[in-house]
């Protein structure tokens, strides 16, 4: 393949990853080279304006989504690791900046062109090259914002039938919120935990050693839960079981680590 | 009043969290409806499509309301009934106790939300009248002296062991077994001496035919229908959004109704009123009233909540949303409870008693995806949010957070020296450690989980480093 057919993806690092755990980021990219993409990461990206968007702070929102259809315009593909910032965007933009001519165009044009790395590598480029092992029963946490906006259910758990030694067991109510709802999680504290207990349990039924999901909100919501008291299952973003980039789980520190390598 | 009370909502939600009682209660009633809607629903290969045509039909109603209100007045009155129409709810009950006249009448009520929404039950007593509820699940709240907490399933809160206490209480210390079809036999048995001794029967609609003047009630138990033909005089409380056009479409809603609500193909009963006895009937009521209630809602037609002018009220986004199934339906403290209750009870009680209830909602989605007329709950509930947040009502320290935020987020270079400096402090807090029990400001979160520690310096600054 040369250079030139090989679309350009502008990495969405988004600001959980960039923050809390630069591995999913290093692994999008890892996988989004592996599926013959050029992988740029414009410096001049924080955040999705999510947290303004569902806040009800609209100008706050419009203008952060303003600055994102600028800094992403120019790329074939715009891929970020998790569904609620994909959706923000492909979903809510169009709306949020539907009254501005100069932009109405664009962000229908963004919209169209952002992806979540699961769809993305599974739908778009239809990736069947995951290089990676990992000797566990894993179960699978659908994110809400994914699964209902973007349609993320079965892509994961296809590139995830890939890895090597890897098993996936469902666990009951998969679908079901983990609490965390951006915000949500420390306005609504006692709800949240309620919640968050509930999916710590359904993981724990499930008997899987590892929890995996494609959300970095609802992935620290539930490693703060098990590391609470709530089960031994490690958890980890599923691009970087993809990627074969698993140091330590969510949440675990240095030297910890459980029985699944 | 509720609207005052509205303040306590964290107060509410810690008391039913702690509420074993409830929390059992609610954990069984969950399973159920969500098994029983998932199972119907897979059995109808068409349900999209269902779907979608009853939200066309809905949109085409709203519309062309006031032509439907019209045709389907007339039709009530051709078929001999008297129509009443009441633009609050305080004109609705006038009316209501109106039509009742002087005090002393037995009133037997089958379920009807709109009682509950103009507080109909409270100005009867007052009136002079005894009311009895005939629905199990109201029935059994009217003994406890509670209010409904769920739209179609009043009692959801409440377990056998305590049904089996109230009637102990009410209806005498009888021997007693412990099991539903007993409870039920026992209730059955005391209302239907309410039923054959009423002067009037109370019920609700769920759905107004424009065409032929029909109200449309479905239950379960039955009793509507003993309401509506023992007692002489039969009134339907009914709001101005239940209208459809013609008998075909409701073919279409009741399957829709059914299988959303309960998992039913169909409601045990579905009966159509189409007025008073005639000539030559073997029954029915002398007097036909309908009582149809605007109470704001003409008012939502034209503004951004008017989707939720199509909701039927079969109670899937309760028994689907995570947060109603942890806390329950009276922790809302108003008549509409889950999220339709959190889109409904700002626009009644006003944003700034209420405003608790939009926002506490994870934006999920599920309760979207089951409304079988496509409500775009989560959209409306951040439409609350947007309002709240012009008008300066949430709390300061949120707000701040907000704007800082949004600062942070137009400015990378500013905005990665913040998160340099922050990510240093959590990382020299951590040690060696992979998670925090608390962090300063973080009470939130870490009040009930640990705080995951973040890996070091952040994504952008190593990648620009030449990191790979």
């Amino acid at each position: 393949m040369t250079a030139e057919s090989k679309p350009g993806v502008g990495l969405f690092v988004t600001c959980l990853a960039d923050l809390f755990r630069p591995t999913v980021a290093f692994a999008a990219a890892r996988l989004l080279r592996a599926a013959g993409c050029t992988v740029t990461v414009p410096p001049a990206q924080s955040c999705c304006g999510q947290p303004a968007y569902n806040s009800g702070d609209a100008r706050g929102a419009r203008r952060i989504a303003k600055r994102v259809v600028e800094v992403f315009s120019p790329y074939d593909f715009t891929v970020a690791p998790s569904g609620s910032c994909a959706a923000i965007i492909r979903e809510h933009y169009p709306a949020l900046l539907g009254d501005d001519p100069g932009l109405r165009e664009k962000s229908q044009r963004l919209a169209r062109r952002t992806y979540e790395l699961t769809t993305f590598l599974a739908d778009v480029r239809n990736f069947t090259a995951v290089d990676a092992a990992f000797n566990c029963t894993a179960t699978y946490h659908d994110s809400c914002a994914g699964l209902r906006e973007c349609g993320i259910h079965r892509q994961p758990r296809r590139l995830l039938q890939q890895v090597r030694g890897l098993t996936l067991r469902e666990m009951a109510d998969s679908d079901v919120c983990c609490g965390f709802g951006g915000t949500f999680c420390v306005k609504y504290p006692d709800i949240s935990a309620r919640m968050a207990g509930d999916k710590a349990h359904a993981i724990a039924q499930s008997g899987a050693d590892a929890v995996l999901g494609g959300d970095l909100g609802c992935l620290l919501n539930i490693a703060g839960r098990i590391k609470r008291g709530g089960g031994g299952a490690r958890v980890f973003h599923v691009a970087e079981v993809l990627a074969g980039m698993k140091g330590a789980a969510i949440g675990e520190g240095e030297g910890e680590g459980g029985g699944a390598k | 009043m509720r609207a005052a009370a509205q303040n306590n909502f964290p107060r509410r939600v810690q008391v039913a969290l702690g509420n074993e009682t409830l929390q059992r209660a609610l954990g069984r009633a969950r399973a159920g409806f969500q098994d029983k809607r998932r199972r119907a629903v897979g059995q109808v290969a068409e349900f999209e499509r269902m779907r979608r045509a009853a939200k066309e039909i809905k949109n085409h109603t709203l519309t062309h309301l006031d032509f439907y209100l019209e045709k389907f007045a007339d039709a009530v009155r051709a078929n001999g009934g008297q129509v009443h129409w009441a633009r609050t709810a305080g004109e609705a009950r006038d009316i209501v106790v109106g039509i009742c006249g002087a005090g002393g009448k037995k009133i037997a009520k089958g379920k009807t939300m709109v009682a509950e929404e103009i507080e109909l039950n409270p100005a009867l007593e007052k009136a002079g009248h005894e009311v009895t509820e005939t629905d199990l699940g109201e029935y059994i709240v009217q003994l406890a002296g509670e209010a409904p907490s769920h739209i179609i399933a009043p009692a959801v809160h409440k377990t056998r062991g305590e049904v089996l206490e109230l009637f102990a209480r009410h209806h005498g210390a009888k021997k007693r077994g412990g099991d539903t079809a007993a409870i039920v036999a026992e209730a059955r048995q005391v209302l239907r001496e309410k039923f054959t001794g009423a002067d009037i029967g109370i019920t609700g609609a769920n759905f107004l035919i424009a065409e032929t003047g029909a109200s449309v009630l479905v239950t379960n138990e039955g009793n509507g229908d003993l309401c509506s033909c023992l007692p002489p005089v039969h009134i339907v409380t009914a709001a101005i959004e239940k209208v459809l056009p013609t008998l075909e479409d409701l073919a279409l809603f009741l399957r829709l109704l059914g299988r959303s609500a309960t998992g039913q193909e169909i409601s045990n009963y579905t009966t159509l009123y189409a007025g008073a006895k005639r000539e030559g009937d073997a029954d029915g009521p002398r007097e036909f009233h309908l009582v149809l209630l605007d109470n704001g809602r003409s008012a939502m037609l034209g503004g951004e909540f008017r989707d939720m002018l199509r909701c039927i009220r079969c109670g899937a986004c309760l028994n689907h949303c995570p947060v109603y199934g942890s806390i329950g339906g009276h922790a809302y403290d108003a008549v509409y409870s889950g999220p339709m209750g959190a889109v409904l009870t700002p626009l009644s009680a006003g944003l700034r008693v209420a405003r608790d209830l939009p926002n506490a909602c994870t934006l999920n989605g599920r309760c979207r995806e089951v409304c079988p007329v496509d409500i775009p709950l989560p959209d409306l509930l951040r439409k609350h949010r947007m309002r709240e947040f012009e008008q300066k009502l949430g709390g300061a320290r949120g707000r701040l957070a907000l704007v800082l935020w949004a600062f942070f987020a137009l400015r990378p270079r500013l905005y990665q020296a913040a998160a340099g400096a922050l990510l240093y402090l959590l990382k020299k807090t951590a040690g060696r450690r992979g998670a925090l029990r608390k962090f300063p400001l973080a009470g939130g979160w870490t009040q009930s989980r640990d705080l995951p520690v973040p890996e070091g310096k952040t994504f952008l600054r190593r990648w620009a480093r030449g990191e790979r």
